[in-house]
């Protein structure tokens, strides 16, 4: 089948299972939402889903390969990542990072870009509202527009397998909804997209589908409205909740009521 | 200096100044020498100019003295500018230097041992092994501290440094006597006097060895701005290139110290400067890199040799002079960022 399945992900630190036989699919066309509470394992599966973590067990297909055996070189040209954190020494203009993004499509002996990474670079900074920061210092930037920057990079590898580990979580509202609209018309376009997500009425109004994690294993599976209800936020979460429906919206909102107690 | 233009104009520049750089320094000495007479001299012993208008002497400290000198300063100060960039990425250490991480204290540690063994001959091999063992060993006690942050990995090397040293100066103290124990002591500080065709020639090869292999990995350095994961996700295959890079590094640092002894702050100073300049970007970094290690290293080296004429200082005096405060100012300057 195409897009990403995983199936019985472990992965294990000092004798504990931080994962415990994970198993979803993402399908292309869609975004796949990741939640979970901190310590869910939500970051150590992005990182399993690249082969960065060793697997104590389980597979990654993608359109029906093993991502894991296929060369770091190859995988570079069809799947992107988004870290939770990054940060450097080195001297680079945000132009020089989005331009990272290009560096999978260069031959070794390529000392400079071609006019076409030039063109799909400016492209992506574009798209992110990056265009007037090109020249800026990376390490001068705040924490969302570093984060922007990350996500304008990650474009410029034009992936058709995204994976995001919170890559809005610094971003004003306003940079949220433009940074998750773009990536869901991404999706739309055919990309796979998996992106994990901190705030549920964000990941409800842009995920086509949630897996929710807790203690490492998957606690649901499916659509935003068939998923969130008070009983799973409860479970999951510890807390107490509504889930609201607005008549003249598709999208389940999320009332928080206080932490539960015990 | 993002346009090709600018580039292009940089690198013509910086050559055109490595070549006066060269000239005005064989010229400076005890016996002055006029350029127009350099010239003839190299033109000559290349076959280019049948009779040399040079008097034999004149002719002698040009092409047995000092132009084998400039040359192995050359290339010096390129491959150990070079060791340094690609350390700091490797690390990512800003303060990571082949010097301040015991690489060349191993290095000198592994001559001497060969030296003293009555393998003459062999003494960059053994700067290779002490270097790489140095290496080896710095990242090791910086993953038992907790992992390679830019810290531990100084601590470490300045213990493998300290230790190194000391085996050094203790063998030295053993063996040698009078003479030769000035010279190893001069050698140990960095220094490029009595330099040899054969010493310049070794500096070359290792340059040809080692500087491609660090050269075409420019887009791997690039891809490790963010580490490793992040360089991984853009394709690169990080295992293969951190080794292949760390003992390209180790034989590079190794010749040069056994050319020219353990001469600090090169690896430090000169890429920060130049990425002050034009960036992160390895595949303008690196070669401007070498090309303003080889200029910094001939001044120096020629400042070592002219200043306090007729006595000769080492060299590795005058770039610690240089480098310590500047590495002073590379910490104030990344105390916010670590």
């Amino acid at each position: 089948m195409s897009g990403l399945v995983a199936s019985g992900i472990r992965v294990t630190a000092g004798g504990r299972a931080i994962l415990d036989g994970v198993g979803f699919s993402a399908a292309p066309g869609e975004v796949t939402g990741l939640i979970g509470p901190n310590g869910a394992g939500k970051s150590t599966l992005i990182a399993a889903l690249q082969g960065f973590r060793d697997l104590a067990g389980g597979n990654v297909h993608f359109d029906d390969r093993d991502l894991l055996a296929i060369r770091p070189a190859e995988r570079a040209r069809f799947c992107a990542s988004v870290e939770q954190f990054a940060s450097t020494t080195e001297r680079l203009t945000v132009r020089d990072v989005v331009a990272l993004g290009r560096l999978p499509f260069q031959s070794t002996w390529q000392s400079q870009p071609s006019a076409e990474d030039e063109a799909i670079t400016d492209a992506c900074l574009t798209d992110l509202g990056l265009a007037g920061f090109a020249p800026r210092l990376y390490h001068t930037l705040s924490g969302g527009e570093q984060q922007r920057v990350q996500i304008a990079r990650a474009l410029a590898q034009q992936p058709r397998l995204l994976l995001l580990d919170e890559p809005t979580s610094h971003l004003d509202i306003q940079a949220q909804l433009l940074a998750l609209d773009l990536l869901q018309r991404r999706a739309r376009a055919g990309c796979t997209i998996v992106i994990a997500l901190h705030d549920l009425n964000l990941a409800a109004r842009y995920c086509d589908r949630l897996v929710v994690l807790k203690s490492g294993q998957v606690a649901a599976d499916g659509p935003p409205s068939a998923v969130l209800d008070a009983g799973l936020l409860a479970r999951v979460y510890g807390v107490e909740a509504s889930v609201l429906r607005l008549p003249d919206s598709p999208y389940p909102i999320v009332v928080y009521d206080r932490a539960k107690s015990d | 200096m993002g346009s090709r233009p600018a580039q292009f104009a940089a690198y013509a520049g910086l050559w055109a100044l490595l070549i006066a750089s060269a000239i005005l320094a064989i010229s400076f000495g005890p016996a002055d020498i006029a350029p127009a007479e350099i010239w003839s001299s190299i033109f000559h012993h290349l076959g280019l100019l049948p009779d040399s208008p040079v008097a034999p002497l004149r002719d002698a400290i040009v092409w047995q003295l000092r132009l084998p000198r400039v040359l192995a300063a050359l290339g010096i100060g390129a491959g150990l500018a070079l060791a340094g960039t690609v350390m700091q990425v490797l690390t990512r250490n800003p303060l990571a230097d082949p010097y301040l991480l015991g690489l060349s204290s191993g290095a000198a540690l592994g001559a001497v041992i060969f030296l003293l063994l009555g393998a003459a001959l062999l003494m960059p091999l053994g700067a290779f092994l002490g270097s790489l063992a140095a290496l080896a060993l710095a990242l090791l006690i910086a993953k038992l501290l907790g992992g390679a942050t830019p810290s531990r990995a100084i601590l470490a090397g300045i213990c493998i440094a300290a230790l190194a040293s000391a085996a050094t100066s203790l063998l030295i103290f053993w063996s040698a006597t009078g003479d030769s124990y000035r010279e190893i002591l001069s050698w140990l500080l960095g220094s490029l006097s009595g330099t040899l065709w054969s010493d310049a020639a070794l500096v070359g090869l290792g340059l040809l060895l080692c500087a491609p292999i660090i050269l075409m990995s420019g887009r791997g350095l690039d891809a490790f701005a963010f580490g490793e994961s992040a360089a991984a996700s853009l394709g690169i295959d990080i295992v293969r290139l951190r080794w292949t890079l760390l003992a390209a590094t180790a034989l590079l640092t190794g010749i040069m110290v056994a050319i020219g002894g353990a001469i600090g702050f090169v690896g430090l100073v000169v890429p920060h400067a130049v990425r002050l300049a034009v960036g992160s970007r390895h595949r303008v970094l690196l070669p401007m890199t070498m090309l303003v290690g080889a200029i910094f290293m001939l001044w120096t080296d020629t400042a070592a040799r002219t200043l306090f004429d007729p006595r000769e200082l080492p060299v590795g005096i005058v770039t610690a002079l240089i480098g310590a405060p500047a590495f002073l100012l590379i910490l104030l300057r990344y105390r916010r960022v670590t």
